[in-house]
């Protein structure tokens, strides 16, 4: 069965404004070296789905950088690939329609020219923020396999009602055919599968409800168009177990990011043979450690130079650490620089900040400091 | 319709590098690998690319798997051109027989047709078995002022080394009288850096002269460059400073490994300029555990570190485990130490599986030897392996 990818770009950004403020949600860096929308692009490529179109809005210059050719992810090809879907203004658009959407479906309508000039049978559409590694082609399978209209991936979570409020849980019955949908719900705590936003349909059928949705000026695809239509499509649930995280707030980047300190969390997430993370390649040397580094509990990528004391800290490509400097519990950027005799408690620092020789950082693991890109501190 | 290109560069990579031991085993010389992340003949193909130098032909002919798999299509290079890009040579059967590449001059004879496709007006001969950081462009600069027939870069070596070179006898105007392999007594510190320019008409005139002389060994350093000397050919010796290493052997393997390393190594890989490019793997951050000690060290992709290394190099997917010690070692790929194991001034080779509590080489300060295994070996617990040590199969003395 041949597949074609989409993935939406922006949705979510409102999640996490400090760093969506330069960026898509899609171009979000997370475990040193990642951005988010590599977890969606290496579980489509891991699955043989090779053409992909990414849905972009706004901000995605950063997303275009970190994509280029779409070789990283093997995606430069003729035969599909990677293409970037800008909106679809015209110059005759009237003002309102120039509004920033926020659905899956609004930012769809954009693509139907896209979709439609596709040949392949199956769509699988994905959110750009699944912090997951599932195995697409058993999805593809099982929707195939159950005569599913639509299937919808979910991951069995223990919820609270902070948690519950921020997911879209399904219930389904024995067999996974879904049965209710509830949209951050209020109120409900304990285990239920939550929609992982991502869902296999045919290519056609998205086409038709993407065209009934405009017409009868449908914005949501979970109320407008699942919840509707609970009865009248086959709506299956396919389970996946492994890891997921959907990060909706700072706070959560920070906690999310923190888990990849576990052993157990890198394993399931970025180690599952056959199933790698590709990310954009920048050629960064080893890491380079000197003679007064101090280094403990930390995930740290290549390209840095580290002189100074490292704990429970995730250290992305290219960042400097000079002696006498001190990060524990933190998040540093890209291309950072750290000081001498600098001291970072529980701080998420940008790409590229810099901080003088003894700078001072404090937040706390529910309120992270945060500094911006390009600060200098 | 084929198009002119100005310099065709023509890497030399058919050596089998002896002096590697059981690194060279299964792999050509310019695939061994580098400095945590790199092969050895990144360092030639990024410096082409970063000196504007678009095609290249790689000369294969021993062990060539590795290699043809690594440089591929080129793609982590930009040298998968439309027009040009990196191709691999290897000898191949023509109308009139089948014959191995020679010697140097050899190799590059039986290629001309392939240089000639691009209609150069220069061709550059390197070899893939040197560490360096070198604008090509430059020298041919050089070449271009100075009008020469042949342009051959040296760099100045100490006067007691210069007996293992090839040395460059010239004038003030660096222009070369003289030309010396590995003399006795030495007149010169200009090493040959094993990288020439000719003019591609007068390369093709002497290697058709070189391949009519049967008492010829086909070797540009023995034949070819004295024939143009004793011929009175122009040509200039290009003065290089920097960084330059050749890595021949276990022991400069090791050292060059080492001048990556420290407060400020003796050669950077970290600066923006002058990049120098491979193919990446697809690993994770490397992760540093609770009870770690990583000092004066490169560690890169994939590798999780629990006990402890020092003045080291790890390679990618390189596991440490807690209560081991790595020292002054360069560890390739994959290699996994278990828990109490020390390893000191060693070369491990790739996939090596070292048991509990095993102890392999001995410090350079107690008067140990280098060692070094080969890869895919699987070391019981608590083996010794007495420095010095270069195998790729446990026999029963080595244990």
């Amino acid at each position: 069965m041949s597949v074609t990818g989409i993935i939406f770009s922006n949705i979510h950004d409102n999640n996490l404004p400090e760093l969506t403020r330069l960026r898509t949600m899609a171009s979000v860096p997370y475990g040193c070296r990642y951005r988010f929308i590599d977890f969606a692009l290496s579980n489509m490529v891991n699955s043989k789905v090779t053409s992909i179109g990414i849905i972009t809005q706004a901000n995605y210059q950063s997303l275009a950088d970190h994509i280029g050719t779409g070789k990283d992810w093997d995606l430069a090809s003729r035969a599909g690939g990677i293409k970037l879907i800008p909106p679809n203004m015209t110059a005759f658009a009237q003002g309102n329609r120039r509004e920033y959407v926020t659905s899956r479906l609004e930012s769809m309508k954009s693509a139907t020219v896209y979709i439609a000039s596709r040949k392949e049978e199956l769509v699988v559409l994905s959110d750009c923020d699944v912090i997951c590694n599932v195995d697409l082609g058993d999805m593809i399978d099982f929707h195939t396999k159950t005569g599913a209209d639509i299937t919808i991936a979910v991951k069995k979570m223990t919820l609270t009602p902070e948690t519950a409020m921020k997911n879209v849980v399904i219930k389904s019955d024995k067999d996974g055919r879904m049965t209710d949908l509830l949209v951050y719900p209020r109120d409900i705590s304990g285990d239920h599968d939550i929609s992982l936003n991502i869902m296999v349909l045919r290519r056609d059928k998205l086409l038709e409800i993407i065209a009934d949705a405009s017409a009868h000026g449908y914005t949501s695809f979970n109320t407008d168009v699942l919840l509707k239509n609970i009865n009248s499509y086959k709506i299956m649930s396919y389970k996946y177990d492994g890891y997921f995280a959907c990060v909706s707030s700072l706070s959560e980047y920070y906690s999310c990011s923190m888990e990849l300190l576990d052993p157990a969390v890198r394993h399931a997430l970025l180690e599952i043979k056959d199933r790698p993370v590709y990310t954009k390649v920048r050629n960064s040397p080893p890491t380079r450690y000197t003679e007064g580094s101090f280094v403990r509990n930390s995930l740290l990528a290549d390209g840095c130079v580290v002189s100074g004391h490292v704990e429970n800290s995730i250290i992305f490509r290219g960042v400097t650490v000079s002696e006498g400097a001190v990060i524990k519990n933190s998040i540093v950027m890209q291309g950072s620089f750290i000081g001498r005799n600098c001291s970072l408690n529980c701080a998420i620092l940008d790409k590229n900040v810099m901080l003088k020789d003894g700078v001072n950082l404090s937040g706390h693991q529910s309120i992270p400091f945060y500094v911006a890109k390009n600060s200098i501190v | 319709m084929l198009q002119k290109k100005e310099c065709v560069a023509m890497l030399l990579a058919g050596g089998q590098g002896s002096r590697l031991y059981n690194l060279t085993e299964k792999n050509a010389k310019p695939a061994v690998p580098f400095g945590g992340k790199y092969r050895i003949i990144d360092f030639t193909l990024s410096n082409c690319v970063n000196s504007g130098i678009d095609t290249v032909g790689v000369l294969t002919q021993y062990q060539p798997y590795v290699l043809n798999e690594y440089i591929g299509s080129g793609q982590p290079w930009d040298l998968d051109r439309t027009y040009g890009g990196v191709k691999i040579l290897p000898p191949y059967q023509r109308a009139n027989g089948a014959y191995w590449y020679k010697g140097t001059a050899n190799a590059i004879y039986q290629n001309l047709g392939f240089i000639e496709r691009y209609d150069p007006d220069y061709v550059l001969i390197l070899s893939g078995d040197h560490i360096y950081k070198m604008d090509y462009y430059e020298m041919l600069k050089y070449h271009k002022e100075n009008g020469a027939d042949c342009t051959i870069a040296v760099i100045d070596v100490p006067l007691s080394e210069a007996s293992r070179f090839g040395i460059m006898n010239t004038r003030d105007d660096n222009s070369i009288y003289e030309f010396e392999e590995k003399p006795a007594k030495p007149k010169s510190t200009k090493a040959s850096m094993g990288i020439y320019i000719f003019g591609a008409d007068i390369l093709k005139k002497y290697l058709e002269e070189d391949d009519n002389d049967p008492a010829s060994s086909n070797d540009f350093g023995k034949n070819v460059i004295p024939k143009m000397l004793a011929d009175g050919a122009k040509m200039f010796a290009y003065p290089f400073k920097g960084y330059w290493k050749d890595v021949g052997t276990v022991q400069s393997l090791w050292e060059a490994n080492m001048d990556l390393i420290g407060e400020k190594p003796v050669l950077d890989l970290r600066t923006p300029e002058r990049r120098i490019f491979s193919r990446n793997s697809t690993r994770p951050p490397h992760f540093v555990g609770g009870d770690a000690k990583i000092v004066n060290s490169l560690v890169t992709e994939g590798c999780e570190v629990y006990g402890t290394v020092i003045n080291s190099v790890l390679f990618g997917g390189v596991k440490v485990e807690a209560g081991a010690t790595v020292r002054d070692s360069v560890i390739f790929e994959e290699t996994e130490i278990k828990e109490g194991s020390l390893i000191d001034y060693s070369i491990l080779d790739c996939r090596i599986n070292v048991g509990k509590n095993c102890v392999i080489g001995a410090p350079a300060s107690e008067g140990g030897k280098i060692t070094l295994l080969g890869a895919d070996m699987t070391i019981p617990d608590n083996t010794k392996i007495e420095s010095g040590t270069m195998t790729s199969k446990l026999t029963a003395e080595v244990k």
